[in-house]
């Protein structure tokens, strides 16, 4: 209950929590029409191995907001909705959840194409989403909040960790990713950065994989040429989930290790390393807002949370949690709170709202929406692959950093105002 | 779908069914805007914003599914490249929409903003001339019209056929989507084109945008389904039909089926890109995902559901898979491929003429019974 | 990751904790070594490797293997025997506030160095083999220089003596003496490790090596390493395309047969590739739980599995559908199409959208080290050797026995053979129930080296038919040819123009390929027409 109630912030909070002591409030909820949010998760097809543990993510937050009296004396109503990896089907269903089922909010997309498709109907129809995964940058909407990571709250300290003597003094980077706009846009960020730091070009080797990809002998036999040209080397994957599996067996079996060799991925999580024998990757680095393996009491509840619910809903075990999962759930409790603050589930009200909601997360520290810019101020973690699929935090920001939406590091960027433009 | 039916066919839909068809269309290219913008959100009738937008997607997908009728019911080549020339009409469109947005992308640059990521700083050659609008348009025919000329011709010209033609076909589809994949294409890659405010500088997010694409889709569709049928009720069709049923035989009567082959081949590339510039303002977005093998073999089953050689019955195949997509994605997720999957099995193994074929057989059963009372 | 050095240090570990512990290092020493700063714990390691006493070993492994834990005064050792003080060796209770040791990559790099610095001394020849590959591979440091003087002196085993000269002269290519630098780059001259070569590379880099003479002797020799290395690099490209051309080899045989033989598109042809590679899943789950100690041989039993299950599965496909379309290919391809929809869901519905997890056998981890720059895995030479096996089993099948016998004469000409006795439709179902059994074996062998999930078989469909097409159907040595041939082509392409670019070109010479030559690279000659 103690652990509970540091969830539920502010003296709307409180208020609630004492009406759920005397049970009045529970009535009242039940008085009350529900309020409709909308869950925009693919559950087949490409996507479905990542984004179902979202949604289910987001029905146990619900039911767990629930739980604790809803929001403005209201139930939450979960409508969820599966647009089939298809990226036109996402805009659809987005406009199906805002007009059709009129939800006071949208919690999903993964992908960068799914959220772009979707941006125009929230646009138009003043709709609200909350989008949890790390992503490029580069954008900022007045009618989204992101909840992942900008590239400088991920893909930055991870490179700036490689330079320091703990990550291997590494002088010499292969940017290495499937061909999308994700890897594409944070390579081009990191190679700015790195020019800054003064890496040479001829240090830097940029290559792309095309989507599923999975022989990678050809690349990796050339990683190991570029590697042997007298600069400790280390390699910074974007390589999209699915192809990691025959990346990293190739690595093992052509007997590359970690310590020699460093590669570091940031789109590698516990879900993703559910597939995979995780013996040969020993030491290999993830860099993330969140790992399973945080030692804090917060952590430690919300584990213990979904882990029930996983049983009692006999999803696949064991029960993992990982850094969009976590950015589902802060996401989620901020709409609540900023619900409760501005007194009305209304998007233009809300949207004032979020800006500066604070919340005890799981990755152990109480972190701010900005109040401006739509992204959360976050910690970030660099983990080592262990034996067993978790991860060792080696390295770690002192406190949460805040997000740079338009990186410093891409021309032109300087002059953008650090807040989406008005209506 | 077989020749012997043919005459009788038509003479069974008669001129009067078919003006009954286009009569259909009209009226709801009329009504739905009507019943749209006219009738106030809160009544009955209304007809929301959310439907019209599922109405003109199937209106695009009926295009395609008519330009597949014409090659495979008809001249009895399967194509699994439709998906290709549907997303090069609607690339070549989205190039024009690209442009329209004007400095107002996120980085206010006169270029898109994947050219601005990619730090290209002109527009590369292929996009010259895509910011006039007829240009535009005629590229929307011109390029999937020369690639399926072009392709066909090599194709035709070496005498492949059958389930050949479909396999290389499926390979050109391969090809094109890893090519339209890369980000150094220039075609925005992986995400494709979105984010489009503006066609001939009206805003595109409004109802009355909105009526518009979808009446001008539904007089696309009626006009190309006259044509269609024009052009299978002339000499030229029949030759067609005659391919499809004895190639050899066609050849050793004195004709050469490579240009007959080659020109209706061409004509549906063409029809499909039409079908893709009017969805891609539609629906708000188009990437290369349109153009994988699935979305193609998913052309084919339209056709064979709906009815080969019918003209009208893909037209129903096409709307009622989709909708049957939109519905069970939206109540039983988990269950739509498997139904995706038993359509396809059984409208081969027990439909072979569709649904059109399964309507006019319980017709005949009718009528024989009203005869013996 | 050697066997022998575990079971050595296994026995070397049970010897120090029945000797009580004797070991020279003190609590203090066991603390630093444990927490605090990196930099810190990396110079004690060095004061404990100058000191060269093999009795540290244990303690070093144990923390090599995070089984050590540290409270403010006292270290532990926590691993399945349960946890015992560092110090003293008795069997204790951890206690609650405990933490973990935790070693990064440097930290990690440090410790196998000093542990195979330490093993040097080892009477058994393996661990000393052993200890010297990993000291040659890792940063071996100023401190090991001592200890590897001495092996060096005193090795007899060539090999390890080879190795402990370059590691020697790697180190002392630093010295502060030109003479022992100039030296030391000689020796190295022999050697045909890239890591050899980066370590050359970075003294002729900035700030590196100053003395003229010494650098002429590091640039030689770091030319005669780079030639030695091209050749096995050229050796490489054509093993990495061998080895795309068995895969796709084996995916393609079974339809060699359901395509080829009896001209049936099986869009599911993929689909029971992904069968194979879950019945492999199923079987390695199954050792895992009741087999663990025969847990290598999972493989071998999901061998026959995958080819009976697929081949069932086949069977009741030509039984309920196929039989129905013979004659009408078009119609085969759709419903197919919708057999593969169904088959991936199911495969959804019973196991999860997630890609499950199939390990390696031991002995398909690893490779053959030939050269830095040239390790064959024995997982991509095992599937080399099997896809020539199936080969062979299909060729058998086909050509000396009644089976294949029947098959032929009913895909030359189904009448005649009807009429002199063979029943048909029996053939059929035999023949297409053969065909998905092989690519249920391709499923295994995709298994050991790439994703299983129920997308598996869609990213093979089009390469398959691609070869088959390009082979020329019917024909057994067409799609051998065109399998490795396509395979070796792609990967020699790839080194200039990257993967997604290569498989564009590929398609695209495919495509002109078959204008050219609509019947593939071997035609069936024959005088029918449709």
């Amino acid at each position: 209950m103690n652990t509970r109630r540091t969830f539920i912030k502010s003296v709307s909070a409180l208020a609630a929590g004492l009406a759920l002591m005397t049970g009045s409030l529970m009535a009242q909820a039940a008085g009350k029409p529900p309020i409709k949010v909308g869950i925009l998760h693919s559950l087949s097809g490409t996507m479905a191995i990542s984004e179902t543990a979202l949604k289910n993510m987001a029905l146990m937050t619900i039911d767990d907001i629930n739980k604790h009296g809803g929001v403005l004396g209201r139930k939450l109503e979960p409508v969820v909705v599966d647009p089939a990896s298809n990226w036109p089907l996402f805009a659809e269903k987005a406009r199906e959840l805002l007009a059709k089922d009129k939800v006071a909010v949208v919690f999903g997309c993964w992908t960068s194409v799914s959220r772009k498709s979707v941006l125009p109907v929230f646009r138009e129809l003043d709709g609200l989403l909350f989008y949890p995964v790390q992503y490029e940058g580069e954008e900022l909407e007045r009618n989204v909040f992101y909840t992942g990571a900008a590239p400088n709250q991920q893909a930055i300290p991870a490179v700036e960790y490689l330079m320091s003597k703990d990550g291997g003094s590494a002088k010499r980077f292969v940017l290495l990713g499937t061909d999308y706009v994700y890897p594409r846009t944070t390579n081009k960020i990191l190679r700015a950065f790195l020019h800054s730091k003064g890496v040479a070009d001829s240090d830097i080797m940029e290559e792309y994989t095309p989507f599923g990809f999975s022989d990678y002998q050809t690349i990796i036999a050339k990683i190991k040429k570029f590697a042997s040209e007298g600069k400790k080397t280390a390699v910074i994957s974007t390589i999209n989930g699915d192809s990691n599996v025959p990346f990293y067996k190739e690595l093992g079996n052509q007997g590359i290790k970690a310590k020699d060799l460093p590669v570091v991925a940031f789109s590698v999580g516990e879900e993703e390393l559910r597939g995979v024998d995780t013996k040969p990757l020993v030491g290999q680095l993830a860099a993330w807002n969140y790992f399973m393996t945080l030692n804090n009491p917060v952590n430690k509840a919300w584990k213990k949370e979904w882990a029930a619910y996983v049983k009692k809903h006999n999803l696949p075990e064991p029960a993992l949690t990982n850094d969009p999962m976590e950015a589902t759930w802060v996401g989620i409790h901020m709409w609540a709170q900023a619900v409760e603050k501005a007194g009305t589930t209304d998007v233009d009200k809300v949207i004032p709202a979020v800006g500066g909601q604070k919340f005890k997360a799981p990755d152990g520290f109480t972190i701010e929406m900005d109040p401006k810019n739509h992204h959360l101020h976050k910690p970030v973690f660099v983990g080592e692959v262990r034996a067993d699929g978790q991860f060792n935090v080696v390295w770690k920001t002192p406190g949460p950093i805040k997000a740079q939406p338009w990186s410093p590091y891409i021309p032109g960027n300087d002059k953008k105002k650090d807040e989406p433009d008005p209506k | 779908m077989s020749s012997r039916y043919q005459p009788m066919l038509l003479r069974l839909m008669g001129n009067s069914r078919w003006r009954g068809y286009a009569a259909a269309i009209f009226f709801l290219c009329i009504l739905m805007p009507v019943l749209n913008l006219v009738v106030p959100p809160g009544n009955l009738l209304h007809v929301s914003d959310f439907t019209i937008s599922i109405g003109g997607k199937m209106l695009c997908y009926a295009m395609v599914a008519l330009a597949m009728d014409l090659i495979w019911g008809y001249t009895g080549i399967l194509s699994l490249g439709h998906g290709v020339f549907f997303a090069m009409g609607g690339y070549a469109f989205g190039m024009y929409l690209m442009r329209q947005i004007g400095t107002d992308g996120s980085y206010h640059s006169n270029l898109p903003d994947f050219m601005v990521f990619l730090d290209w700083k002109a527009y590369p050659w292929y996009w010259t001339g895509t910011s006039h609008f007829l240009f535009a348009l005629l590229l929307v025919v011109l390029v999937p019209g020369l690639l399926a000329l072009v392709f066909g011709w090599f194709a035709f010209r070496s005498r492949i056929k059958g389930v050949y033609f479909s396999i290389i076909t499926q390979a050109m589809t391969y090809a094109f989507m890893l090519l339209f994949f890369r980000n150094e294409t220039g075609f925005g890659g992986n995400n494709g084109f979105t984010d489009f405010r503006r066609i001939l500088g009206i805003p595109i997010a409004t109802s009355e945008m909105r009526m518009t694409l979808f009446a001008l889709s539904g007089l696309t569709l009626l006009a190309m389904l006259w044509m269609s049928r024009y052009i299978v009720d002339s000499k030229f069709g029949r030759v067609l039909t005659a391919i499809r049923d004895a190639e050899s035989r066609v050849m050793f009567s004195g004709y050469n089926p490579l240009h007959y082959k080659l020109a209706i081949w061409t004509l549906s590339a063409m029809m499909c890109g039409v079908a893709g510039a009017l969805y891609v303002p539609q629906v708000g977005i188009i990437n290369p995902s349109e153009m994988s093998t699935s979305n193609s073999i998913e052309i084919a089953i339209w056709a064979a559901v709906g009815g080969r050689g019918t003209l009208i019955g893909p037209l129903l195949g096409a709307g009622f898979v989709t909708a049957a997509k939109s519905w069970f994605t939206a109540s039983f997720p988990e269950y739509w491929l498997y139904f995706l999957g038993l359509l396809f099995i059984l409208s081969t193994l027990f439909l072979p003429e569709g649904m059109i074929g399964l309507f006019r057989k319980l017709m005949e059963k009718r009528k024989l019974m009203g005869k013996s009372r | 990751m050697n066997i022998t050095k575990y079971i050595a240090q296994a026995i070397l570990v049970g010897l120090m904790f029945a000797a009580g512990a004797a070991h020279a290092l003190t609590e203090q020493d066991m603390m630093a070594l444990s927490s605090g700063d990196n930099d810190q714990r990396i110079a004690k390691l060095a004061t404990v490797v100058t000191a060269g006493d093999a009795s540290v070993i244990p303690f070093l492994n144990s923390l090599e293997n995070d089984e050590v834990k540290y409270t403010g005064k006292k270290v532990y050792i926590v691993n399945d025997k349960g946890t015992v003080d560092a110090a003293t060796g008795l069997a204790v209770a951890l206690p609650d506030d405990a933490q973990d040791v935790i070693n990064n990559n440097r930290m990690r790099n440090k410790l196998d160095a000093a542990i195979a610095a330490l093993n040097l001394e080892s009477t058994d020849a393996a661990v000393r083999l052993q200890a010297a590959k990993t000291l040659s591979q890792s940063d071996a440091g100023e401190s090991t220089l001592a200890l590897v003087k001495k092996a060096e002196k005193i090795e007899k085993n060539p090999e390890v003596h080879e190795l402990l000269v370059e590691i020697r002269a790697s180190i002392e290519l630093l010295s502060g003496d030109p003479a022992v630098r100039m030296q030391s780059a000689r020796d190295l001259a022999g050697s045909t490790s890239s890591d050899v070569k980066d370590l050359l590379a970075s003294r002729l880099l900035p700030g590196g090596e100053t003395d003229p003479d010494v650098r002429k002797v590091i640039a030689a020799a770091m030319h005669t390493i780079d030639k030695r290395l091209s050749y096995y690099e050229a050796a490489g490209t054509v093993f990495t395309g061998l080895s795309l051309g068995s895969v796709l080899l084996l995916a393609a045989l079974g339809l060699a047969i359901t395509y080829g033989l009896m001209g049936v598109i099986n869009m599911a042809h993929g689909e029971m590739m992904m069968l194979g590679a879950y019945a492999t899943y199923v079987v390695q789950n199954l050792f895992r739980h009741y087999l663990p100690q025969w847990f290598d041989a999972y493989v071998i039993v999901a061998i026959p599995v995958a080819f009976v299950v697929t081949g069932l599965v086949g069977i009741a496909l030509e039984r309920t559908v196929i039989r129905h379309l013979y004659g009408r290919p078009l119609e085969t391809l759709l419903a197919t199409w919708g057999i593969s929809l169904i088959l991936m869901q199911l495969v959804r519905t019973l196991f999860g959208a997630q890609n499950v997890e199939v390990e390696n056998p031991g002995w398909m981890s690893g490779g053959v080290h030939l050269a830095s720059n040239l390790v064959l895995p024995y997982n991509r030479i095992t599937i080399i050797l099997f896809a020539f096996a199936v080969l062979l089993l299909v060729w058998g099948l086909l050509n000396k026995t009644r089976l294949g016998l029947f098959v032929r004469a009913v895909t030359q000409n189904r009448k005649m053979a009807g009429c002199v006795g063979v029943n048909t439709a029996r053939i059929d179902a035999w023949a297409f129930g053969l065909g998905s059994s092989i690519a249920g074996l391709a499923g295994v062998a995709l298994s050991q080296i790439g994703n299983v999930g129920p997308d598996l078989g869609k990213t093979y469909i089009v390469d398959s038919f691609m070869v088959v097409v390009v082979g020329g159907v019917g024909q057994l040595a067409g799609t051998v040819y065109a399998g490795l041939g396509l395979g070796i082509i792609s990967k020699y392409m790839e080194g200039f123009t990257g993967p997604v670019m290569a498989k564009i070109i590929v398609l695209v010479i495919i495509i002109i390929f078959i204008q050219k030559r609509p019947q593939g690279i071997f035609a069936l000659k024959g005088r029918s027409v449709d």
